[in-house]
């Protein structure tokens, strides 16, 4: 909309493209980009293709690949959702409510996209190991974290948090006071007002965000693989396996693996996009 | 909105009268669970885990944290993430710039999937993206056996390493400036461009200024993303220590050989690098909000 007002002020107001460096700057982006990112991902489907559906389908179909890959997507669906709730409630806490340190914790909520990924794995690791602070503590209760499956869903718990806050907090700041006060004013109980009106309108948003996570933790390798122990068949996940496969020189393996994870993200992108698209609509109609 | 709130509360001896509406807030005791809910969530799986890299650094004395710096090995680890985070970033940089120009001062067809497309590294699997450059690059890809005819290692060396890198943190710079630069629009640049100003010199006398925060807020972003990046390295690294081991390579050897005092140490240095860059984002967005892109206000 505002692009559109632009181009035709623009169009009104100079001759067309009188600000240089078009031809320049697009291709020089063009080219990094095919260099960089597009010809290499263009290559995992180009030997997958060398495959061929029965190679592929060969590879995926055994039960360790297709153990790990199902343990990835889980994992991270239960990651995400634990933040979706969490994630919600630090979201509103934040927009909603005054409490002592809050702009410190603001900015902590960022720590998953800062902390290097090794870092926060070991450092899970070392919570949650029988002998650590949470560990301790959990161990009497017969609850096991450290290098179990629960262990990956807290490290991509830690992973997705911010994607879940960060995508929530604009639009619940955008929620319209008048709203909650027209549903207060005709008689709404305040609970009704929060899941009848709030809820719709930051709900595109959520779900974004837990798409957002979820993607994320499907490929996430570094702060799991220290967490998890690693066992074949229990505790491997698909991103690790790829690199198991490369250590064994198991190319057309890892090909394999990492083709069939690219196109589901490629999936969830195009889902994403589709929901922020549906997002905007939603918010222009407002 | 919040600050006209900070204001009154700090000069006013009473609470103002919009500030609690019953009818719009819930509950004492709700506000204070939830609060109490979000503070606790913040705590147990954000802060311990930072808390207890630097306790178990400093476990065994500040002696044996800085004796973990001294190996030649740490070194040469802390030496190569600098040198891939200082190719990696520039780059990103000079791509984000361009990316940004030409999206946000031109309308042209498929716009929209072009930025479609600058997003794709972030929905990659980290070690996807270092096994395609295996791919290309290996012993066995396309451009391999050209490579190592003119004797040019780039997997299993620190050219893979940098390329990696610079896939890892590929958007960074451009997501940023490009909604910035979207807000801004073009008038400035049209009316500098009118009065006789050339091309280069409406870039950095016009556009620069106007953007310079927001171009720092994604720098610092990049730049932590590179220096700790992982599963991209690691898969394309070799593994060969003392050559081609960055920090987060380096951590994890360390771990695996039960070095935990050494590995933590490596690590506060990296969690130290992450903390700062917090520090510094957040000053942004509340110093300079105004010149950040809308999505970065808080």
């Amino acid at each position: 909309m505002s692009t559109a007002t632009v181009a035709i002020n623009a169009a009104a107001r100079a001759p067309k493209r009188a600000i240089p460096g078009f031809g320049t700057t697009l291709g020089f982006s063009i080219f990094y980009l095919s260099l960089i990112v597009l010809i290499p991902l263009a290559g995992v489907f180009f030997r997958a293709s060398g495959l061929g559906l029965d190679g592929l389908w060969h590879v995926l179909s055994s039960p360790r690949v297709l153990h790990a890959l199902s343990l990835s997507f889980v994992a991270a669906f239960i990651a995400a959702a634990i933040n979706a709730v969490f994630g919600g409630i630090v979201a509103w806490v934040f927009v909603r409510y005054e409490f002592p340190g809050k702009r410190l914790l603001d900015a902590v909520i960022d720590l998953p996209f800062a902390l290097p990924t090794a870092v926060a794995g070991i450092a899970l690791t070392a919570l949650y190991s029988p002998n650590g602070w949470i560990g301790e503590l959990l161990t009497p209760l017969g609850i096991k974290v450290a290098y179990t499956r629960l262990g990956i869903v807290v490290a991509l718990t830690f992973i997705g948090l911010p994607f879940i806050v960060r995508t929530v907090e604009p639009v619940l700041r955008e929620v319209e006071k008048d709203l909650e006060e027209a549903a207060a004013t005709l008689g709404a109980a305040r609970w009704h007002t929060v899941s009848r009106v709030i809820l719709p309108a930051v709900m595109p948003a959520l779900v974004t965000g837990f798409a957002l996570a979820f993607a994320r933790g499907v490929g996430e390798y570094g702060s799991v693989i220290f967490i998890a122990g690693n066992f074949p068949n229990l505790t491997e996940i698909a991103p690790l396996l790829i690199t198991i496969k490369l250590d064994e020189f198991d190319y057309q393996g890892a090909t394999a693996i990492a083709a069939a994870m690219l196109m589901i993200s490629f999936g969830l992108l195009l889902v994403i996009n589709l929901l922020q698209a549906w997002a905007r609509k939603r918010g222009g109609t407002q | 909105m919040t600050l006209s709130h900070s204001q009154s509360a700090q000069t006013l001896p009473f609470e103002p009268l919009m500030q609690r509406n019953a009818a719009i807030t819930e509950a004492r005791w709700v506000r204070a669970t939830l609060t109490a809910i979000a503070i606790l969530f913040l705590a147990g799986f954000l802060l311990l885990p930072l808390l207890s890299v630097f306790v178990t650094a400093l476990s065994k004395g500040i002696g044996a944290y800085f004796a973990s710096f001294g190996s030649a090995e740490t070194q040469a680890a802390i030496k190569l993430t600098l040198l891939a985070a200082g190719i990696a970033v520039p780059a990103n940089l000079v791509f984000g710039l361009s990316a940004a120009w030409a999206i946000t001062k031109f309308e042209f067809r498929g716009k929209q999937f072009l930025m479609t497309l600058i997003d794709l590294p972030f929905s990659v699997s980290p070690v996807v993206a270092g096994l395609i450059y295996i791919l290309v690059f290996g012993a066995q890809g396309w451009a391999g056996p050209w490579f190592s005819a003119h004797d040019i290692k780039v997997v299993f060396a620190v050219p893979g390493i940098v390329l990696a890198t610079i896939f890892v943190t590929f958007p960074f710079i451009a997501r940023e400036l490009i909604p910035l630069m979207q807000e801004l629009g073009t008038d400035d640049e049209q009316a500098a461009l009118s009065l006789g100003a050339s091309g280069w010199q409406t870039f950095w006398h016009v556009t620069l200024p106007n953007i310079k925060w927001g171009l720092l807020y994604g720098v610092l972003l990049c730049n932590a993303r590179a220096m700790g990046e992982f599963g991209a390295v690691s898969v394309v690294s070799g593994h060969i220590r003392g050559l081609t081991n960055t920090m987060p390579l380096h951590i994890e050897i360390l771990y695996n050989d039960y070095q935990f005092v050494p590995a933590f140490a490596v690590a506060s240095l990296l969690a130290l690098l992450a903390l700062i860059t917090l520090a510094a984002k957040s000053l942004l967005e509340w110093r300079f909000a105004d010149q950040l892109a809308a999505t970065r206000r808080h």
